[in-house]
């Protein structure tokens, strides 16, 4: 008998907290839904509190995720078989992270811009970002520069976050912008564009804080410019 | 090969397939005798998804004398690495020809393309993308059909190796809405009234669980630019 054999099934309430968490890095990372899911429990059961679970054991997962796509590692389909598992996970913790007042980093309002319904990078951003522990109110597709500052009026956030998949469509962004210089609102917020076919020097151009190649690194942005803003608030 | 007398082909060893041209473009030596003489005033640099179409067009004698070479049409796969492969062409047949034209639009570069043939002085094609210039560029502008999912012919044709494989939906079908889910309909914008082609687009949007639509737009703007490109070298 081998002694390890590759097809012998795991038990996940056998294994101890620390295999435990790496297993479920590996099932994550194998977007496998419904182990995430068990996993997310058992360590519940086992009396974790919800934020432990969510830091160290999804987004600690997705963290790999994250970086073997920035990599060349992983693809579009992997990341989101994993983000799906990610997400079977976090609809657990949501309802007991709200309950017990896990910290929160900072809120983003998130949107893909008008005239484009493309809405997977914007997914998988407002998902990291509430793993990272952001509060995230995401308007979905489609958004005109008015749905944007009404969003922004009535949710107050530190972060507008948009994106656009289409050369057609990403010079929106700059509408928005200068919509927000011309009514006096621009510096009120951090602002980070993000999609397929920007980058550095368009999220200059039109007047971005930052431009997010990915997921991962508008985690990174937002957690950078938001210590940033607190520090020049301070220095006051 | 039968050859025209100024040396170029009017039949000989047949198109490259499809995924040919998808994965390896379309070889200079494919339009053009290797020991001509004469060497062409104007070369194309096409994308590899257009071979077929660039070629219809130049079977007429106004277009005849413009020289091809199609850069592999599976770039578009990786929008970012077009740039640097047009770059490379330009400057590997700058020397040889007086007149270069880029059969590329925009093409997902946001913008870059453009960028890169301002730098080099040569011309490019107007538009997004060649749903665009195939259905018209301002015709396609004023549709603002954010809904709909697009296929040319040659599309049609690679859309496993355009579609659903890069997309991982051979290994993972459950992500198909994942995708589409904001999509409405599949456009399929036909250069050539072939029925098979139709067929088999018809089955890509039951694929997809999208409705199907059909239109066909011939060359649209793609020969208006190349008859203007050979006009202009007259």
């Amino acid at each position: 008998m081998a002694e390890n054999d590759p097809e012998e099934e795991i038990i996940l309430s056998e294994l101890d907290d620390t295999e435990l968490v790496e297993q479920m890095f590996d099932d994550l990372y194998d977007g496998m839904r419904e182990e995430i899911e068990e996993g997310v429990r058992i360590l519940l059961d086992r009396g974790w509190a919800p934020y432990r679970v969510l830091t160290e054991a999804l987004v600690g997962g997705m963290k790999i995720v994250g970086e073997d796509f920035r990599d060349g590692i992983l693809f579009v389909p992997e990341v989101l078989l994993a983000a799906n598992a990610m997400k079977g996970g976090m609809a657990i913790l949501k309802p007991l992270l709200a309950e017990t007042g896990a910290p929160t980093i900072g809120k983003m309002v998130i949107g893909t811009v008008k005239g484009d319904i493309h809405d997977i990078g914007k997914n998988l951003v407002s998902m990291m970002m509430e793993g990272a522990g952001f509060e995230v109110v995401d308007l979905g597709i489609n958004n005109a520069v008015e749905s944007y500052l009404e969003a922004m009026e009535r949710e107050k956030p530190d972060i507008l976050g948009m994106s656009a998949l289409l050369t057609t469509t990403m010079p929106y962004m700059k509408v928005v912008i200068d919509t927000m210089v011309a009514e006096g609102l621009r510096d009120d917020y951090i602002v980070l564009v993000g999609g397929a076919p920007l980058n550095e020097e368009f999220g200059r151009a039109i007047g971005a804080d930052a431009y997010c190649r990915d997921a991962a690194v508008a985690v990174e942005t937002a957690k950078a410019l938001i210590a940033r803003r607190h520090n020049s608030l301070a220095a006051g | 090969m039968t050859r025209t007398p100024d040396g170029f082909a009017t039949s000989g060893p047949s198109l490259p397939s499809d995924i040919e041209l998808t994965t390896a473009g379309l070889p200079l030596a494919w339009t053009v005798e290797p020991n001509a003489a004469e060497r062409g005033r104007i070369l194309l640099i096409a994308c590899g998804a257009l071979a077929r179409e660039v070629l219809a067009l130049r079977a007429q004698p106004s277009l005849s004398h413009l020289h091809l070479t199609c850069l592999p049409a599976n770039l578009h796969n990786h929008p970012e690495r077009i740039p640097a492969a047009v770059r490379t062409a330009v400057e590997q047949h700058r020397g040889t020809y007086a007149h270069i034209k880029l059969l590329y639009a925009d093409c997902g570069t946001g913008g870059q393309l453009a960028t890169l043939c301002e730098e080099l002085g040569i011309e490019m094609l107007p538009g997004p993308h060649c749903y665009a210039f195939f259905d018209g560029t301002e015709r396609f502008a004023a549709r603002a059909e954010m809904t709909s999912f697009y296929l040319t012919d040659f599309l049609v044709r690679q859309f496993d190796a355009f579609v659903w494989r890069p997309l991982g939906l051979d290994r993972h079908p459950e992500l198909r809405d994942a995708y589409f889910g904001n999509y409405r309909n599949l456009v399929h914008l036909a250069q050539i009234d072939d029925p098979d082609t139709a067929q088999l687009a018809k089955r890509h949007a039951e694929r997809l669980g999208l409705d199907f639509e059909r239109r066909v737009t011939g060359y649209g703007d793609l020969g208006t630019a190349m008859q203007g490109w050979a006009r202009s070298d007259r």
